[in-house]
């Protein structure tokens, strides 16, 4: 996780510059940040506890195999099922889908995972609803889940995967 | 709203005691859904507060008015080009930028740049981008952006605007 480092030398570098200017307005910027972590942390509850059930139900060997379908077209929309419902760290899901490519599944296919699973979050419903409201964030999955699709065509056809 | 909330703590309270027992009885998949719980929530919590620091100091140091001016009704196709290198840099995942494009509505962006920095976050982080491109190739990852962007941008154009003209309000917080 490089990027969480990356992440607080900035933060830390951004209160101290902060902190040295204006100390009145560090200390309220620090009672935002932990009044809007606190007032969303339920939300953040519920979705971890979905994630963790879903990733029980929804192994890695399960994924693998529904992946690796014979027709793909099919494997094209279980995997953009697949990846809209489950909820992975980057860190999971590229190495796995690096696996699956070994494996001889199309690119396409891959796509359709990875991008919905980074786009389209159903697990994420309680914290996206949070701050964007219901219709907003059915309205924008659904969206998603379309670009998705569209994403995982182009692939196939620049892949040579759909016109052989 | 009463009621949703004592469901809503009926349940977590209800996933606690199932892992309670799970652990003190050796049942495996109650077990195997805590470790679950427990990586996810350490990943999560090593993003979060970070974020929200930051957030803070957006809050108190950036003006209204330069928000509005590079994101905001008159920004242009410059706000969609901030919008799409604020999310380049965003680190975590899309749950980071919810709270993030939050802050941006309310000092003033626009529907239509906030959603493009939601989907380009999820898209196009780069640090993120990197790693996939090791594992799957440079080809592949450069299609996806090159495909899902332009997407991206047209529909959150399409839906800022249909969002406008209809008054839609997010939550307030």
């Amino acid at each position: 996780m490089k990027e969480a480092y990356f992440l607080y030398v900035i933060a830390g570098l951004a209160m101290l510059i902060s902190f040295i200017v204006n100390r009145q307005k560090t200390l309220r910027a620090i009672e935002i940040a932990a009044k809007r972590f606190a007032n969303i942390l339920p939300y953040f509850l519920i979705m971890l506890i979905l994630v963790s059930i879903a990733l029980f139900l929804l192994p890695d060997t399960f994924i693998t195999r529904y992946l690796a379908s014979d027709n793909k077209f099919i494997a094209v929309l279980l995997a953009s099922i697949l990846g809209s419902i489950t909820l992975m760290p980057g860190f999971i899901a590229f190495p796995l889908a690096g696996i699956l490519l070994t494996k001889g599944v199309p690119y396409m296919v891959l796509s359709a995972f990875t991008t919905t699973l980074m786009m389209v979050g159903v697990l994420t419903y309680p914290v996206e609803k949070a701050y964007l409201g219901v219709k907003l964030t059915i309205i924008r999955n659904t969206i998603s889940f379309f670009i998705a699709l569209i994403v995982a065509v182009m692939t196939g056809i620049f892949f040579g995967e759909i016109f052989e | 709203m009463k009621r949703k909330n004592a469901i809503q703590i009926a349940g977590i309270a209800g996933y606690v005691l199932f892992l309670i027992i799970s652990f003190a009885l050796g049942f495996n998949p109650g077990k195997e859904i805590g470790y679950n719980f427990a990586s996810f929530s350490m990943d999560m919590l090593k993003i979060l507060p970070g974020a929200f620091i930051l957030i803070g100091l957006f809050e108190v140091w950036v003006k209204r008015e330069t928000v509005q001016k590079h994101l905001g009704e008159e920004s242009g196709i410059i706000g969609y080009i901030w919008a799409v290198l604020l999310a380049g840099t965003t680190v975590g995942g899309i749950y980071v930028a919810f709270p993030v494009a939050y802050s941006l509505y309310s000092k003033g962006a626009k529907f239509s740049n906030i959603l493009t920095y939601i989907s380009a976050s999820a898209i196009c982080r780069i640090p993120m981008a990197i790693f996939e491109a090791s594992f799957l190739g440079i080809k592949f990852t450069i299609i996806r952006l090159l495909v899902s962007l332009p997407l991206v941008i047209v529909s959150s154009m399409l839906l800022g605007d249909y969002l406008r003209r209809r008054n839609y309000k997010i939550p307030a917080k």
